[in-house]
């Protein structure tokens, strides 16, 4: 039975949301929680996305960082004139939000084993949920590792909640790119701190979210490591638009991302990407 | 059980996938055997830039920060190391001197080995020699290559199009 409270809309009209949190997480980059004003979305699962729609000036996808009843969380980043809007939106202000679109990460089938997650930059946004996730079932999974990698020290998100899933338990590795003055931490890509994180490449599902470069490196070297291309789950990004898969905007090869991914398995998404420009 | 051996094995449960990972455990316990404990304290000089690479460790625990010193800005971090990873190559080829500086970032343990002895003991065994400089050029130059040339690209500058899932877009 459904719950009033959760009907499902059409999913091309927008439903009124209201901002009821907003926090600055790096120079560029805002979280944003939503509330619905009436109807509420049906349910996101984490590695889906909406499309959010700052009034009067359009509609861009975003995967949700945070899923608590019917409050969404997003992260943007400023690229643009929706996402600067959206980087601007202050407390009870509304957004249009539709959704939920596209494919999760599918943590589940990763019971019984050691939980990989590989995020560089914004990518860390789609992989909160899994984190959170994972902590909260800690008898349902292994050893939880969380490798971080970002530009520089100021562009690093989450950075007292991740301290929080360190003591929770989760082995968590963050190194920057550029680091300033005051940075202690490790330095290099992310991709160097799959050598000192402690899982079983043929007992482990891994997670990976970031610029797509990053995502090819990072499973190659997982492959080499031992894992099966199919335990690893990318989120990959193409121009989105209508999130229906109708307009075909965000077509790779085969798969429309916004309906067929954006999450997929390396072992689909691996021969697509090796070809130029598809 | 002789020390090489013990080494190995505590190796083998330690550093899993790291540089002695890497190595057959025949290879893995002969280059041990020239090997000694050490230790350092964080904040410790292990060696400067230009100076003789006569020595290299594996890092068993702790990190190494490698710096390159600019004048006006100090020492600055370009990597850093951490556990199972090789900390020196330059000790392996001409004209063995160091490229980099490092200095500790907390307490390190690391397996320590005298650079002539290595290079004598690659030139007697060739197996091992290979194994040991293929290993070299693999796990530490080739991956800290392709990595040094990741963070070129600067991926995570603004992007120049498309529209990103991940919380951004282009418009």
């Amino acid at each position: 039975m459904i719950a009033p409270e959760v009907q499902v809309c059409p999913a091309g009209v927008p439903l009124p949301y209201r901002v009821v949190g907003h926090a600055i997480e790096a120079p560029d980059v805002a979280t944003i929680a939503l509330e619905p004003v009436g109807t509420a979305l049906p349910p996101f699962a984490p590695g889906q996305f909406a499309m959010v729609y700052a009034f009067g000036v359009g509609d861009i996808p975003v995967s949700v960082c945070g899923i608590e009843g019917r409050r969404l969380t997003h992260t943007i980043r400023t690229v643009g004139a929706i996402s600067g809007a959206l980087h601007q939106v202050r407390t009870d202000e509304m957004v249009g939000v539709r959704g939920p679109f596209g494919t999760g990460w599918e943590l589940p089938a990763a019971t019984g084993q050691d939980v990989l997650v590989v995020a560089g930059g914004i990518g860390m946004a789609p992989l909160r949920p899994v984190v959170l996730a994972a902590l909260a079932a800690p008898e349902r999974y292994r050893r939880l590792n969380v490798l971080i990698g970002a530009r520089t020290p100021r562009d690093l998100l989450y950075t007292q909640e991740t301290a929080n899933w360190q003591a929770a338990g989760a082995q968590v590795l963050v190194t920057v790119d550029r680091p300033d003055a005051e940075w202690t931490g490790d330095v290099g890509v992310v991709t160097t701190l799959l050598e000192r994180a402690a899982f079983d490449p043929h007992e482990t599902a891994a997670f990976v979210c970031g610029p797509e470069v990053m995502i090819r490196a990072t499973a190659r070297d997982l492959v080499h490591r031992g894992l099966a291309p199919d335990r690893i789950r990318v989120s990959l990004e193409r121009t989105m638009h209508c999130g229906t898969g109708h307009c075909g905007h965000c077509q790779l090869g085969p798969l429309l991302l916004c309906r067929d991914g954006p999450v997929v398995d390396w072992f689909r998404a691996q021969p697509l990407l090796g070809v130029r420009e598809l | 059980m002789n020390d090489a051996h013990e080494r190995a094995e505590k190796a083998g449960t330690t550093v899993g996938h790291g540089f002695l990972g890497a190595l057959s455990p025949g290879h893995r316990e002969r280059l041990l055997s020239f090997s000694r404990e050490t230790s350092f304290p964080a904040g410790t000089r292990i060696f400067d830039e230009d100076g003789p690479a006569d020595r290299f460790w594996i890092l068993r625990c702790g990190h190494v920060a490698l710096d390159v010193h600019d004048p006006g800005r100090g020492a600055v971090v370009v990597e850093t190391l951490g556990e199972g990873e090789l900390l020196g190559w330059s000790w392996l080829f001409e004209p063995h001197r160091w490229h980099l500086g490092a200095t500790t970032r907390d307490l390190v343990e690391a397996y320590e080995f005298d650079a002539r002895q290595m290079r004598a003991a690659i030139t007697e065994d060739p197996a091992f020699g290979l194994a040991v400089t293929q290993c070299v050029a693999s796990v530490a130059i080739g991956r800290r290559l392709r990595a040094c040339r990741i963070r070129l690209l600067d991926l995570y500058g603004p992007p120049g199009t498309g529209a990103a899932t991940h919380g951004g877009d282009a418009s």
